[in-house]
Protein backbone atom coordinates (compact mmCIF):
# COMPACT_ATOMS: atom_id res chain seq x y z
CA UNK A 1 0.00 0.00 0.00
CA UNK A 2 3.07 2.34 -0.35
CA UNK A 3 2.90 3.28 -3.58
CA UNK A 4 -0.89 4.23 -2.92
CA UNK A 5 -0.38 7.99 -1.57
CA UNK A 6 2.06 8.68 -4.57
CA UNK A 7 -0.26 7.67 -7.30
CA UNK A 8 -3.14 9.21 -6.04
CA UNK A 9 -0.66 12.81 -5.28
CA UNK A 10 0.40 11.88 -9.18
CA UNK A 11 -3.40 12.04 -10.34
CA UNK A 12 -4.17 15.34 -8.43
CA UNK A 13 -0.97 16.74 -9.88
CA UNK A 14 -2.48 15.93 -13.47
CA UNK A 15 -5.33 16.42 -13.04
CA UNK A 16 -4.94 20.33 -12.07
CA UNK A 17 -2.48 20.55 -15.09
CA UNK A 18 -5.03 19.68 -17.41
CA UNK A 19 -7.39 21.73 -16.30
CA UNK A 20 -5.36 25.10 -15.97
CA UNK A 21 -3.57 24.54 -19.17
CA UNK A 22 -5.36 25.20 -22.74
CA UNK A 23 -8.54 23.36 -22.98
CA UNK A 24 -8.97 23.00 -19.79
CA UNK A 25 -12.12 24.41 -18.35
CA UNK A 26 -11.02 25.48 -14.76
CA UNK A 27 -12.03 29.29 -15.69
CA UNK A 28 -15.33 28.73 -17.27
CA UNK A 29 -17.00 27.68 -14.10
CA UNK A 30 -16.00 31.40 -12.42
CA UNK A 31 -16.84 33.45 -15.77
CA UNK A 32 -20.60 31.27 -15.85
CA UNK A 33 -21.21 32.38 -12.65
CA UNK A 34 -20.47 36.18 -13.38
CA UNK A 35 -22.46 35.70 -16.42
CA UNK A 36 -25.95 34.44 -14.40
CA UNK A 37 -24.85 36.63 -11.69
CA UNK A 38 -24.81 39.45 -13.85
CA UNK A 39 -27.53 38.81 -16.00
CA UNK A 40 -30.37 38.20 -13.26
CA UNK A 41 -30.99 42.15 -12.25
CA UNK A 42 -31.77 42.57 -15.73
CA UNK A 43 -34.74 39.93 -15.28
CA UNK A 44 -35.87 40.92 -12.21
CA UNK A 45 -35.72 44.98 -12.36
CA UNK A 46 -34.18 47.60 -10.61
CA UNK A 47 -35.33 46.58 -6.92
CA UNK A 48 -32.41 46.35 -4.71
CA UNK A 49 -34.78 45.31 -1.78
CA UNK A 50 -35.35 42.42 -3.72
CA UNK A 51 -32.52 41.49 -5.27
CA UNK A 52 -30.75 41.57 -1.76
CA UNK A 53 -33.84 39.29 -0.73
CA UNK A 54 -33.27 36.77 -3.70
CA UNK A 55 -29.35 37.04 -4.04
CA UNK A 56 -28.48 34.26 -1.68
CA UNK A 57 -30.99 32.04 -3.93
CA UNK A 58 -29.56 33.27 -7.23
CA UNK A 59 -26.16 32.77 -6.01
CA UNK A 60 -26.85 29.40 -4.95
CA UNK A 61 -28.56 28.55 -8.36
CA UNK A 62 -25.74 29.88 -10.13
CA UNK A 63 -23.29 27.89 -8.57
CA UNK A 64 -25.04 24.85 -9.47
CA UNK A 65 -25.34 25.30 -12.79
CA UNK A 66 -21.39 26.31 -13.25
CA UNK A 67 -20.62 23.47 -10.99
CA UNK A 68 -22.51 21.17 -13.86
CA UNK A 69 -20.98 22.97 -16.46
CA UNK A 70 -18.12 20.53 -17.51
CA UNK A 71 -18.83 18.00 -15.02
CA UNK A 72 -19.74 15.74 -17.93
CA UNK A 73 -16.33 15.37 -19.11
CA UNK A 74 -15.01 14.59 -15.26
CA UNK A 75 -14.70 10.70 -16.38
CA UNK A 76 -15.50 10.82 -20.24
CA UNK A 77 -12.33 12.05 -21.34
CA UNK A 78 -10.59 9.26 -19.35
CA UNK A 79 -12.60 6.73 -20.88
CA UNK A 80 -12.27 8.30 -24.52
CA UNK A 81 -8.77 8.46 -24.33
CA UNK A 82 -7.92 4.68 -22.39
CA UNK A 83 -6.76 6.18 -19.31
CA UNK A 84 -9.96 4.72 -17.20
CA UNK A 85 -8.58 1.25 -18.90
CA UNK A 86 -5.24 1.86 -16.65
CA UNK A 87 -6.82 3.31 -13.45
CA UNK A 88 -8.61 -0.36 -13.34
CA UNK A 89 -5.01 -1.87 -14.35
CA UNK A 90 -3.82 0.35 -10.69
CA UNK A 91 -3.43 -0.96 -7.42
CA UNK A 92 -4.90 2.02 -6.14
CA UNK A 93 -8.89 1.51 -5.51
CA UNK A 94 -10.81 3.22 -8.13
CA UNK A 95 -13.10 4.39 -5.01
CA UNK A 96 -10.18 6.66 -4.51
CA UNK A 97 -8.59 7.89 -7.76
CA UNK A 98 -12.56 9.10 -7.99
CA UNK A 99 -12.49 11.22 -4.35
CA UNK A 100 -9.34 12.25 -5.86
CA UNK A 101 -10.67 13.30 -9.29
CA UNK A 102 -13.80 14.82 -7.42
CA UNK A 103 -10.76 16.85 -5.15
CA UNK A 104 -9.02 18.10 -8.00
CA UNK A 105 -12.66 19.28 -10.13
CA UNK A 106 -13.56 21.17 -6.76
CA UNK A 107 -10.37 22.64 -6.00
CA UNK A 108 -11.28 24.13 -10.19
CA UNK A 109 -14.36 24.82 -10.13
CA UNK A 110 -16.03 24.49 -6.65
CA UNK A 111 -12.94 26.68 -5.00
CA UNK A 112 -12.69 30.10 -7.60
CA UNK A 113 -16.93 29.55 -7.39
CA UNK A 114 -16.20 30.01 -3.04
CA UNK A 115 -14.00 32.66 -3.87
CA UNK A 116 -15.97 35.06 -5.86
CA UNK A 117 -19.38 34.44 -4.17
CA UNK A 118 -18.53 37.38 -2.04
CA UNK A 119 -17.84 39.77 -4.64
CA UNK A 120 -20.42 38.84 -6.70
CA UNK A 121 -23.09 38.76 -3.35
CA UNK A 122 -21.49 42.44 -3.47
CA UNK A 123 -22.83 42.91 -6.69
CA UNK A 124 -26.66 42.02 -6.11
CA UNK A 125 -25.98 44.19 -2.68
CA UNK A 126 -26.16 41.59 -0.24
CA UNK A 127 -25.48 42.97 3.01
CA UNK A 128 -22.52 41.93 5.54
CA UNK A 129 -23.90 39.18 7.19
CA UNK A 130 -25.42 37.83 4.30
CA UNK A 131 -21.92 37.29 2.32
CA UNK A 132 -20.35 35.94 4.93
CA UNK A 133 -23.19 32.97 4.94
CA UNK A 134 -23.55 32.61 1.57
CA UNK A 135 -19.38 32.07 1.05
CA UNK A 136 -19.21 29.86 3.70
CA UNK A 137 -22.52 28.04 2.96
CA UNK A 138 -21.09 27.70 -0.93
CA UNK A 139 -17.70 26.40 1.10
CA UNK A 140 -19.44 23.41 2.43
CA UNK A 141 -21.98 22.96 0.14
CA UNK A 142 -20.31 22.80 -3.37
CA UNK A 143 -17.86 19.70 -2.24
CA UNK A 144 -21.57 17.71 -2.19
CA UNK A 145 -22.63 18.99 -5.63
CA UNK A 146 -19.16 18.14 -7.19
CA UNK A 147 -19.74 14.51 -5.40
CA UNK A 148 -23.58 13.88 -6.38
CA UNK A 149 -22.10 15.23 -9.77
CA UNK A 150 -19.84 12.77 -10.01
CA UNK A 151 -21.77 9.82 -9.78
CA UNK A 152 -24.10 11.01 -13.14
CA UNK A 153 -21.07 11.69 -14.17
CA UNK A 154 -20.09 7.92 -14.19
CA UNK A 155 -23.39 6.93 -14.83
CA UNK A 156 -23.24 8.78 -18.44
CA UNK A 157 -19.72 8.10 -18.94
CA UNK A 158 -20.20 5.67 -22.53
CA UNK A 159 -22.48 8.58 -23.74
CA UNK A 160 -21.46 10.86 -26.35
CA UNK A 161 -23.79 13.43 -25.18
CA UNK A 162 -24.67 12.80 -21.90
CA UNK A 163 -24.31 16.28 -20.48
CA UNK A 164 -27.88 17.02 -20.84
CA UNK A 165 -28.33 13.40 -19.32
CA UNK A 166 -26.10 14.21 -16.65
CA UNK A 167 -28.13 17.12 -15.83
CA UNK A 168 -31.43 15.79 -15.17
CA UNK A 169 -30.04 13.01 -13.01
CA UNK A 170 -28.43 15.02 -10.81
CA UNK A 171 -30.53 18.58 -10.38
CA UNK A 172 -33.36 16.18 -8.57
CA UNK A 173 -30.59 14.54 -6.34
CA UNK A 174 -29.05 18.53 -5.84
CA UNK A 175 -32.16 19.63 -4.58
CA UNK A 176 -31.43 18.76 -0.77
CA UNK A 177 -28.00 20.35 -1.07
CA UNK A 178 -29.78 23.56 -2.44
CA UNK A 179 -32.87 23.88 0.46
CA UNK A 180 -30.05 23.94 2.90
CA UNK A 181 -27.79 25.91 1.15
CA UNK A 182 -30.12 28.66 0.69
CA UNK A 183 -31.65 28.37 3.71
CA UNK A 184 -28.30 28.94 5.52
CA UNK A 185 -27.47 31.88 3.04
CA UNK A 186 -30.74 33.83 3.10
CA UNK A 187 -30.79 32.67 7.17
CA UNK A 188 -34.86 33.04 7.26
CA UNK A 189 -34.44 30.33 10.43
CA UNK A 190 -31.52 30.93 11.51
CA UNK A 191 -27.88 30.16 10.23
CA UNK A 192 -26.50 27.49 12.38
CA UNK A 193 -29.25 24.73 11.78
CA UNK A 194 -29.73 24.83 8.22
CA UNK A 195 -25.80 25.09 7.69
CA UNK A 196 -25.03 22.09 10.12
CA UNK A 197 -27.50 20.06 7.94
CA UNK A 198 -25.60 21.22 4.89
CA UNK A 199 -22.47 19.94 6.63
CA UNK A 200 -24.29 16.18 6.98
CA UNK A 201 -25.07 16.14 3.32
CA UNK A 202 -21.16 16.97 1.94
CA UNK A 203 -20.57 14.35 4.86
CA UNK A 204 -22.97 11.59 3.22
CA UNK A 205 -21.98 12.64 -0.41
CA UNK A 206 -18.20 12.16 0.19
CA UNK A 207 -18.96 8.50 1.77
CA UNK A 208 -21.57 7.27 -0.93
CA UNK A 209 -20.56 8.82 -4.05
CA UNK A 210 -16.85 7.28 -4.29
CA UNK A 211 -18.57 3.97 -4.46
CA UNK A 212 -21.57 4.66 -5.88
CA UNK A 213 -19.23 6.16 -8.88
CA UNK A 214 -16.60 3.39 -9.32
CA UNK A 215 -19.31 0.96 -9.41
CA UNK A 216 -21.09 2.91 -12.29
CA UNK A 217 -17.10 3.13 -13.84
CA UNK A 218 -16.74 -0.27 -13.51
CA UNK A 219 -19.76 -1.41 -15.53
CA UNK A 220 -19.25 1.42 -18.18
CA UNK A 221 -15.63 -0.14 -18.96
CA UNK A 222 -16.97 -3.54 -19.83
CA UNK B 1 5.23 -17.40 -13.64
CA UNK B 2 2.77 -19.03 -16.18
CA UNK B 3 -0.73 -18.08 -17.47
CA UNK B 4 -3.38 -20.66 -18.05
CA UNK B 5 -6.82 -19.94 -19.77
CA UNK B 6 -8.73 -22.79 -19.88
CA UNK B 7 -12.10 -22.80 -21.57
CA UNK B 8 -12.61 -18.90 -22.08
CA UNK B 9 -16.07 -17.50 -23.59
CA UNK B 10 -16.67 -13.67 -23.61
CA UNK B 11 -20.20 -12.28 -24.72
CA UNK B 12 -20.92 -8.92 -25.11
CA UNK B 13 -23.99 -7.43 -26.12
CA UNK B 14 -25.83 -10.88 -25.85
CA UNK B 15 -23.51 -12.15 -28.83
CA UNK B 16 -20.72 -14.51 -27.80
CA UNK B 17 -17.36 -13.40 -29.22
CA UNK B 18 -15.30 -16.65 -28.99
CA UNK B 19 -15.81 -19.75 -27.11
CA UNK B 20 -13.53 -22.07 -25.76
CA UNK B 21 -10.40 -20.83 -26.11
CA UNK B 22 -7.57 -21.93 -24.16
CA UNK B 23 -3.73 -21.68 -23.61
CA UNK B 24 -0.75 -21.97 -21.33
CA UNK B 25 2.02 -19.89 -21.36
CA UNK B 26 5.36 -20.14 -19.24
CA UNK B 27 7.86 -17.43 -18.36
CA UNK B 28 9.34 -16.24 -21.78
CA UNK B 29 6.99 -17.46 -24.20
CA UNK B 30 4.92 -15.52 -26.32
CA UNK B 31 1.56 -15.26 -28.03
CA UNK B 32 0.02 -13.93 -31.17
CA UNK B 33 -3.47 -13.52 -31.35
CA UNK B 34 -4.28 -13.64 -35.10
CA UNK B 35 -7.71 -13.28 -36.92
CA UNK B 36 -9.55 -11.05 -39.15
CA UNK B 37 -10.91 -7.89 -37.91
CA UNK B 38 -14.10 -8.81 -35.41
CA UNK B 39 -12.03 -11.96 -34.68
CA UNK B 40 -12.28 -11.00 -31.05
CA UNK B 41 -8.42 -10.07 -30.66
CA UNK B 42 -9.14 -7.10 -28.57
CA UNK B 43 -11.94 -8.55 -26.71
CA UNK B 44 -9.49 -11.59 -25.59
CA UNK B 45 -6.65 -9.25 -24.56
CA UNK B 46 -9.53 -6.91 -22.49
CA UNK B 47 -10.16 -9.95 -20.60
CA UNK B 48 -7.03 -11.48 -19.55
CA UNK B 49 -6.59 -7.83 -18.39
CA UNK B 50 -9.71 -8.12 -16.22
CA UNK B 51 -11.54 -4.98 -18.33
CA UNK B 52 -14.07 -7.47 -19.27
CA UNK B 53 -16.00 -10.17 -17.19
CA UNK B 54 -15.74 -13.57 -18.67
CA UNK B 55 -18.94 -15.11 -19.29
CA UNK B 56 -17.01 -18.68 -18.95
CA UNK B 57 -13.95 -19.67 -18.41
CA UNK B 58 -11.00 -19.05 -15.95
CA UNK B 59 -7.28 -17.57 -16.49
CA UNK B 60 -5.13 -18.24 -13.82
CA UNK B 61 -1.44 -16.86 -12.49
CA UNK B 62 0.74 -19.74 -11.70
CA UNK B 63 2.03 -18.76 -8.61
CA UNK B 64 -1.07 -17.53 -7.10
CA UNK B 65 -0.08 -13.79 -5.34
CA UNK B 66 -1.75 -11.46 -3.54
CA UNK B 67 -2.17 -9.24 -6.45
CA UNK B 68 -5.32 -9.36 -8.46
CA UNK B 69 -4.03 -10.31 -12.16
CA UNK B 70 -4.85 -6.71 -13.37
CA UNK B 71 -1.69 -5.77 -11.50
CA UNK B 72 0.31 -8.17 -13.13
CA UNK B 73 -0.63 -7.03 -16.39
CA UNK B 74 0.42 -4.15 -18.66
CA UNK B 75 -2.44 -3.45 -21.54
CA UNK B 76 -1.59 -1.12 -24.08
CA UNK B 77 -5.39 -1.02 -26.03
CA UNK B 78 -5.92 0.87 -28.61
CA UNK B 79 -6.16 4.37 -26.96
CA UNK B 80 -2.85 5.55 -26.08
CA UNK B 81 -4.08 7.14 -22.73
CA UNK B 82 -1.75 10.25 -23.51
CA UNK B 83 -3.39 13.79 -22.69
CA UNK B 84 -2.41 15.82 -25.55
CA UNK B 85 -2.00 19.66 -23.08
CA UNK B 86 0.52 17.39 -20.50
CA UNK B 87 4.17 16.96 -22.41
CA UNK B 88 5.37 13.60 -22.87
CA UNK B 89 7.64 13.33 -19.96
CA UNK B 90 4.54 14.31 -17.57
CA UNK B 91 2.33 11.89 -19.35
CA UNK B 92 4.73 9.25 -18.59
CA UNK B 93 5.59 9.90 -15.11
CA UNK B 94 1.99 10.15 -13.89
CA UNK B 95 1.59 6.89 -15.68
CA UNK B 96 4.45 4.92 -14.22
CA UNK B 97 3.23 6.68 -10.50
CA UNK B 98 -0.43 5.01 -11.27
CA UNK B 99 0.81 1.87 -12.45
CA UNK B 100 3.59 1.44 -10.26
CA UNK B 101 3.79 -1.78 -8.08
CA UNK B 102 4.92 -1.98 -4.15
CA UNK B 103 7.30 -2.67 -2.89
CA UNK B 104 9.01 -0.45 -6.17
CA UNK B 105 11.11 -2.98 -8.08
CA UNK B 106 14.82 -1.72 -7.49
CA UNK B 107 16.61 -0.46 -10.69
CA UNK B 108 13.71 0.79 -12.68
CA UNK B 109 14.57 2.86 -14.89
CA UNK B 110 13.31 6.60 -14.82
CA UNK B 111 11.08 8.08 -16.88
CA UNK B 112 13.52 9.86 -18.88
CA UNK B 113 15.50 6.66 -19.87
CA UNK B 114 12.44 4.76 -20.56
CA UNK B 115 11.42 8.03 -23.55
CA UNK B 116 14.73 8.13 -24.57
CA UNK B 117 14.89 4.48 -25.70
CA UNK B 118 11.71 4.73 -27.52
CA UNK B 119 13.39 7.64 -29.40
CA UNK B 120 11.40 10.27 -27.80
CA UNK B 121 14.92 11.99 -25.99
CA UNK B 122 14.10 15.23 -27.78
CA UNK B 123 10.41 15.95 -27.44
CA UNK B 124 10.17 14.83 -23.85
CA UNK B 125 9.49 18.80 -22.81
CA UNK B 126 6.97 18.90 -25.90
CA UNK B 127 2.74 18.65 -25.38
CA UNK B 128 1.63 15.51 -26.80
CA UNK B 129 -0.70 17.35 -28.69
CA UNK B 130 2.39 17.81 -30.66
CA UNK B 131 3.40 14.67 -31.41
CA UNK B 132 2.47 12.41 -34.31
CA UNK B 133 0.33 9.29 -33.99
CA UNK B 134 3.73 7.32 -34.05
CA UNK B 135 5.15 9.20 -31.49
CA UNK B 136 2.16 9.05 -29.32
CA UNK B 137 2.13 5.54 -29.53
CA UNK B 138 5.74 5.31 -28.54
CA UNK B 139 4.76 7.07 -24.97
CA UNK B 140 2.21 4.87 -24.17
CA UNK B 141 5.04 1.59 -24.72
CA UNK B 142 7.27 3.76 -22.65
CA UNK B 143 5.35 2.57 -19.82
CA UNK B 144 6.56 -0.69 -20.76
CA UNK B 145 9.80 0.01 -20.06
CA UNK B 146 9.09 2.47 -16.73
CA UNK B 147 7.65 -0.17 -15.39
CA UNK B 148 8.16 -3.43 -14.56
CA UNK B 149 4.84 -5.85 -14.81
CA UNK B 150 5.20 -9.81 -15.85
CA UNK B 151 2.76 -9.52 -18.38
CA UNK B 152 2.19 -7.99 -21.38
CA UNK B 153 -1.42 -7.45 -23.22
CA UNK B 154 -0.06 -5.51 -26.64
CA UNK B 155 -3.05 -4.70 -28.62
CA UNK B 156 -1.50 -4.13 -32.08
CA UNK B 157 1.59 -2.89 -30.85
CA UNK B 158 3.37 -1.84 -33.88
CA UNK B 159 0.61 0.42 -35.01
CA UNK B 160 1.76 3.68 -36.96
CA UNK B 161 5.34 2.74 -35.94
CA UNK B 162 8.23 3.58 -37.99
CA UNK B 163 10.13 0.39 -39.26
CA UNK B 164 13.27 2.19 -36.77
CA UNK B 165 10.99 2.11 -33.88
CA UNK B 166 8.93 -1.09 -34.85
CA UNK B 167 12.57 -2.67 -34.34
CA UNK B 168 13.03 -0.72 -31.08
CA UNK B 169 9.73 -2.21 -29.73
CA UNK B 170 10.45 -5.78 -30.69
CA UNK B 171 14.13 -5.89 -28.86
CA UNK B 172 12.25 -4.72 -25.72
CA UNK B 173 9.60 -7.47 -26.39
CA UNK B 174 12.42 -9.60 -27.04
CA UNK B 175 14.49 -8.53 -23.84
CA UNK B 176 11.03 -9.00 -21.68
CA UNK B 177 10.79 -12.65 -23.18
CA UNK B 178 14.38 -13.40 -21.88
CA UNK B 179 13.56 -12.11 -18.53
CA UNK B 180 11.00 -14.17 -18.36
CA UNK B 181 8.23 -12.31 -19.15
CA UNK B 182 4.90 -13.17 -20.98
CA UNK B 183 3.67 -11.58 -23.56
CA UNK B 184 0.39 -11.62 -25.57
CA UNK B 185 -0.12 -9.43 -28.34
CA UNK B 186 -2.45 -9.19 -31.24
CA UNK B 187 -1.54 -8.56 -34.61
CA UNK B 188 -2.08 -8.34 -37.62
CA UNK B 189 1.42 -7.82 -38.85
CA UNK B 190 4.10 -11.02 -38.71
CA UNK B 191 6.55 -10.02 -35.27
CA UNK B 192 9.66 -10.90 -35.39
CA UNK B 193 9.78 -12.46 -32.06
CA UNK B 194 9.21 -16.35 -30.95
CA UNK B 195 5.75 -17.00 -30.32
CA UNK B 196 3.33 -19.44 -30.23
CA UNK B 197 0.15 -18.25 -32.59
CA UNK B 198 -3.74 -18.63 -31.37
CA UNK B 199 -5.71 -17.95 -34.86
CA UNK B 200 -9.33 -16.28 -33.80
CA UNK B 201 -12.59 -16.61 -36.25
CA UNK B 202 -14.31 -18.24 -38.71
CA UNK B 203 -11.74 -19.04 -41.32
CA UNK B 204 -9.18 -19.93 -38.74
CA UNK B 205 -11.24 -22.49 -37.50
CA UNK B 206 -12.23 -23.98 -40.70
CA UNK B 207 -9.17 -24.90 -41.82
CA UNK B 208 -8.13 -28.62 -40.54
Amino acid sequence: MKGLPSALRALLRRDLAIGRRIGGAASLGVIFFLCLVAITPFAVGPDQALLARIGPAILWISALLATLLGLDRLFQADAEDGSLDLFLLSETPLELIVLVKCLAHWLLTGLPLVAASPLFGLMLGLDARALGAVTASLFVGTPALTLVGAIGAALTVSLRRGGLLLAILILPLSIPILIFGVAAAAGAVGFVTPFLILCGLTLVALALAPFAAALALRHGAE
Amino acid sequence: MQIEASALSVERGGRIVFADLGFRLKAGEALLVTGPNGAGKSTLLRALAGLLPLAAGRIEVIPASEARRAELCHYVGHADAIKPSLTAFENLSFLSSLLATSPPRPGAPQVETALARLGLGAVVDLPAAYLSAGQKRRAALARLVAVFRPIWLLDEPLTALDLASQAIVLEIMAAHLAEGGIIIAATHATLAIAAAELALGRPARAAP
